[in-house]
This record gives structure tokens, C-alpha cells and sequence, in this order.
């Protein structure tokens, strides 16, 4: 397939949207069985998950299990869901040697849970892959600005 | 003159009650006093020395409202020093974390060394003959203790020794540390905050009764994925002779009962048996089983808990009373394969943290609580779970034993309800042999 500005921003367009529609299992078809999803510790944003604990650090066993328990009514802390509206700006993207594309892009993501606000603010730094005609996930990093969730307090959302 | 706090909390034993008014979660006032007869009077965790493994290593931290420099001086002695100008105030350490040999104050260029000894001041000669930099340091805290590499300061300079403070929940610190002859903080703080009263992450951290409603997510439908069964965890509300609600003594407690399925023996069983195998030939099987069999969340009074599952420190102070920050963070053993530690971390964040299975819903949970406090019609929480039986990790001993310290300190005429329970049989401590 051809990969251009178009597709790669539309893939990450249509994404934002089935994450703030919570369509959760149609978004995790967008990941590749030996995906990651991570969202690395604030204060040790360039260390790899064996170094450095990390918020998040999904294998796509665990990241199947997160979009099971989050639709399922026992996840309190989205039970109801929360309204959420995320922004992707700053797309840029280059081909890796093994034919993998490095996509670099900006997010807010505002989340809304009765009556405040939180704002979540990084940049994305992703692995896509072609496979089956379609770009998919082989890493999914959001690395945030935050130095401290104060005062969203969890990341009860996928970011 | 009789406390104006005299009342907020309702001790009776002989009744089977221990009620706690909920202005003790909204009321500025009471706020204040806990500064004050509470944090100003206890030993405050600071950090581990894993942490500034070097002369001149150095972590910025803030302890009790404080912002400190956790530091390791140039002949290699552990201190806390006060990060602020004895000048004009300015903080003096720019960066989170590293490693120096000055602390500079950019404001005036007044410079200090890791000791916090003023070494340079710019045009001394402007302050006349009078002038010695020996009367400027940096100041420190009142005391500065450690225990096996915890490092702890008091802002009460007639506290009694940190031993002695940590009383009986030294026991169950070893039973913790023992489990490796070298840990570490790693990387990776998770910095976070509840918009909730303080006392409500003391309660939630050591209280067995609500593990499989809030966290059913995690207990049931994660371990299940992890190969397990809702059978897994049931010890956590089985009123066996392991499922313990133990009250240590100066308000610390510890709730225990046998450990179930986690990621990690899910995915690591074999290292964890060659880890068992080892502790087996050091300490004996007894003693073994005592560190490795059981699940257990210890508090030490008044904010400090330690999560033995996640092997997790952490640690909350209130900004205002529907308000905390809190910080938490990993201690691991040192020198274990990259695959073990990521499995260690997997372990730690699927439950707890910010973007754990666990975490959020407490979240969740505490900032509703915080929200139920407005109604004030309703005056009284309910803390007696266990006064009428032995108490297992769901019942609300551990709890009682943190109120009761608490109420002494903020009101001296309170004398606290003594709990008469029949012994646990069989259940004598298997002590170290080592």
C-alpha cells in the first residue's frame, strides 16, 4: 500500500475517533499480536520498560485484558464512561530500514468526568506496520509533559 | 480546657463500635492540628539510599510540605538538607536529580557544598568584619535516621529513635527486606494525587473488605486471565487463622493473609522458586514461607505503607483537606535479569498506579467518598468491622489502630478503647533463624 501524509494521518484520525467513541474492541484490532502499548515514567521518559517503571506497559495480552475490563462495567473509575476529545498534531513519519514506519505526532487529550476537566498532553511515538493491507500497531508510546499527574490522578483512559 | 476536637471519634469496645465524625475528612481546622501534633511529630519517610548511590549524588523531594535535598555529601554520608537559601530564601537545587559538588543559589550566587556548608558568597565584605559563612549552612532537619537503607527525618527533635518508633513493624519491614540481600529504587516515580482527605488512602491501603467489589476487575477478570480463578484471592475473605488484621503498636498495622495468583508467579514461576530455594538455605522454611506465602499491606503511621505483593513504597500528604499528592515507588532486588525486572515492574503497575487494574478505582472510589462528606446530615463513618471477632485483613483493626493513634495526638483527654480478642491459633510468629 502507499504510505503518505494522508494515510498515516487518517489512520491516526480515525484511531482518536474510535478511542473517544469507546469503540475499544474495533481500536484494538488496530495492534499487531506482538504489540506494546507503553506510557512511560514521567520522570525517566527514555528508558525502556525493563529499566524504568512504567504507567503503562501492555503486552497485547494485557492490553486485551485492559479493553475487556474497561468495557465491562467493573472499571470504576470509567463506569460510566467519561467523555474524552483527543487532538493529534505535528504528524511526521519516516520509513525504517526494516520497512516499519516511525510516526512522531502530538496529542491533548481533554477528559471530562463530573464536571472537571483533565488535560493530558504528550507526544506519540509509534511503530506502524503494514499488514494485511492496513497500518497497524507494533508500538504504541505516549509519552507525556506531565511531571506529575496532579491533578488527573490516574490514567484510567488509553492515552 | 477541653480539646475542640473532643468528640470526633467514638471508641467502644464493649458496644462493638469505632465511628470516626467526617469532619475529621473535611475540616480545615483539623487539617492544621495534623500538621502540627501529627506530621511535625512523627518520622516522615524520605527515601531509600539506593537512591544517591554516590558522593554527590543527589534527589529533590518534598517531605511534609518541605522542599528538601536528599543528598549523599563528598565523604559519602547520607543527609537530608532543607532546600532554601539561609539568605533570602530561594531554593537552591535546579534539577530533580544528578550529581554536584555545590548547590549554587542563582539569585545571589551564594554557593553550598553537599554537606550544606556555605563555601562562597559573592562581595562578603558587603555584610562587614562580623561575617562567618559557618553561621549561613543549609538547614537540616531536626533528626535523620535510616533502617536497612530507609531513610527517614523528624521535624520533632525529642522523637523517640526511629527503632524504637518503628516498634513492632520492624518485624514485617524484615520480613520485606529480607527477601533480598540488595535492593533498589528503580527509575520510574509515580507521582499522582486523589482530591481526597488523606486518611481515606490510609484506610483503602489496608483494608481487606473491599478488594473484590472495587477491584473485581483485577482480582476476578485479570487473574483469570492470567490463568487463574476467582479461587485464587478467596483467602482475602475467608476468616481463616492466616487472614490477619494485626495492630502493631504506635498506630502502625499490617493486614496479611495467603497470596494468590499475580502476574508474576503467573510468568516467573521458576525464578521465583530458584529465589525461594536460596531464602530456604539462609533463613529456613518457616521463615521462608512467613516472607514469600503471604500477601501483606504494612503502614507505618502516619503515611507511609509498604505493598509487599508490588514490593511498593509509597507515601501521601494532604495539600487541603479534600486534597493529597501522593508518590509512590518500587524497591527490587538488585542484580536480576532484564526480563525478571520487567516482569517485577509488569507485576507492580498492572495493580497499582496510575494506569494500573487497581489504582484508578480507588481513585475513583476515595474522590466519591470525598464527595459523600458534603452531606453533612450523615455525620459518622463506620470503622468496627472485626471489634466483636478476630479480626481478618477485612475486617477494620488495622484501621482502628491508625484512628486511635491519630485521636490521641489531636486530643489529649482521649483514652483509647482496648479490643479483647481470643488468640489466633497456631499463629505464633516463626521468627528469623539466621
Amino acid at each position: 500500500m502507499k504510505i503518505d501524509r494522508d494515510t498515516i494521518e487518517t489512520f491516526l484520525y480515525r484511531e482518536a475517533a474510535l478511542l473517544d467513541a469507546w469503540k475499544l474492541t474495533q481500536w484494538l484490532e488496530l495492534f499487531t499480536p506482538e504489540a506494546e502499548y507503553l506510557v512511560p515514567p514521567l520522570d525517566a521518559r527514555d528508558l525502556p520498560p525493563e529499566q524504568a517503571l512504567h504507567l503503562v506497559a501492555d503486552d497485547h495480552a494485557r492490553l486485551s485484558s485492559r479493553v475487556k475490563q474497561m468495557l465491562k462495567g467493573n472499571a470504576h473509575a470509567e463506569d460510566p464512561q467519561s467523555r474524552t476529545r483527543r487532538s493529534v498534531t505535528n504528524v511526521l513519519f519516516e520509513e525504517n530500514a526494516d520497512g516499519s514506519i516511525a510516526v512522531d505526532a502530538n496529542f491533548i487529550i481533554h477528559r471530562v468526568r463530573r464536571e472537571l476537566v483533565d488535560v493530558y498532553m504528550g507526544r506519540y511515538e509509534h511503530v506502524l506496520v503494514v499488514r494485511d493491507g492496513a497500518l497497524r500497531f507494533r508500538m504504541r508510546k505516549s509519552i507525556l509533559d506531565l511531571e506529575a499527574l496532579r491533578p488527573q490522578g490516574k490514567i484510567s483512559i488509553i492515552l | 480546657m477541653s480539646s475542640p476536637f473532643h468528640g470526633l471519634v467514638r471508641d467502644e469496645p464493649d458496644n462493638g463500635l469505632f465511628l470516626v465524625n467526617r469532619r475529621a475528612f473535611t475540616d480545615p481546622e483539623i487539617m492544621a492540628a495534623e500538621r502540627r501534633e501529627i506530621f511535625e511529630r512523627s518520622w516522615l519517610y524520605v527515601g531509600h539510599e539506593s537512591e544517591i548511590p554516590e558522593p554527590g549524588s543527589f534527589v529533590r523531594r518534598k517531605v511534609a510540605w518541605r522542599p528538601v535535598i536528599f543528598v549523599r555529601d563528598d565523604e559519602g554520608t547520607v543527609r537530608v538538607l532543607f532546600d532554601t537559601c539561609p539568605h533570602r530564601g530561594n531554593t537552591v537545587c535546579k534539577e530533580p536529580r544528578g550529581k554536584t559538588r555545590r548547590f549554587q543559589c542563582f539569585y545571589h550566587g551564594w554557593s553550598f557544598n553537599t554537606r550544606g556548608e556555605l563555601v562562597a558568597v559573592p562581595d562578603s565584605a558587603g555584610y562587614g568584619g562580623k561575617f562567618d559563612k559557618k553561621d549561613y549552612p543549609l538547614p537540616q532537619p531536626p533528626r535523620v535516621q535510616s533502617y536497612r537503607g530507609l531513610v527517614f527525618l523528624s521535624l520533632d527533635p525529642g522523637i523517640a529513635d526511629l527503632a524504637t518508633w518503628l516498634g513492632n513493624a520492624r518485624e514485617y519491614l524484615d520480613l520485606i527486606l529480607d527477601y533480598s540481600d540488595d535492593v533498589e529504587i528503580v527509575p520510574g516515580q509515580q507521582s499522582y494525587s486523589m482530591r481526597a482527605n488523606w486518611k481515606l488512602l490510609v484506610e483503602n491501603s489496608i483494608d481487606g473488605y473491599h478488594a473484590f467489589m472495587t477491584h473485581e476487575r483485577y482480582f476476578i477478570d485479570y487473574v483469570e486471565d492470567l490463568g487463574g480463578s476467582a479461587k485464587d484471592w478467596e483467602s482475602l475473605v475467608q476468616p481463616t487463622p492466616e487472614n490477619l488484621g494485626i495492630e502493631l503498636g504506635g498506630g502502625h498495622a499490617v493486614i496479611e493473609n495467603p497470596i494468590g495468583r499475580l502476574p508474576m508467579s503467573a510468568n516467573a514461576a521458576q525464578w521465583l522458586g530458584d529465589v525461594r530455594g536460596k531464602l530456604v538455605a539462609k533463613f529456613g522454611e518457616e521463615y521462608t514461607r512467613r516472607m514469600t506465602g503471604f500477601s501483606r499491606n504494612l503502614f507505618i503511621f502516619p503515611n507511609l505503607i509498604f505493598v509487599q505483593n508490588f514490593r511498593t513504597v509509597r507515601t501521601f500528604y494532604p495539600m487541603s483537606p479534600d486534597y493529597m499528592e501522593v508518590n509512590a515507588w518500587a524497591l527490587l532486588p538488585r542484580g536480576e535479569p532484564p526480563e525478571i525486572r520487567r516482569l517485577r515492574h509488569d507485576n507492580f503497575i498492572s495493580f497499582l498506579g496510575p494506569g494500573g487494574f487497581g489504582t484508578p478505582d480507588d481513585v475513583e472510589a476515595l474522590e466519591n467518598c470525598q464527595r459523600g462528606f458534603a452531606v453533612h446530615e450523615l455525620a459518622w463513618s463506620d470503622i468496627s468491622r472485626g471489634m466483636k471477632r478476630r479480626p481478618t485483613s477485612s475486617d477494620e483493626l488495622q484501621m482502628r489502630a491508625f484512628w486511635r493513634q491519630w485521636y490521641q495526638r489531636l486530643d489529649p483527654a482521649y483514652v483509647p478503647g482496648v479490643e479483647r480478642h481470643a488468640p489466633v491459633p497456631g499463629a505464633a510468629p516463626a521468627r528469623k533463624v539466621a
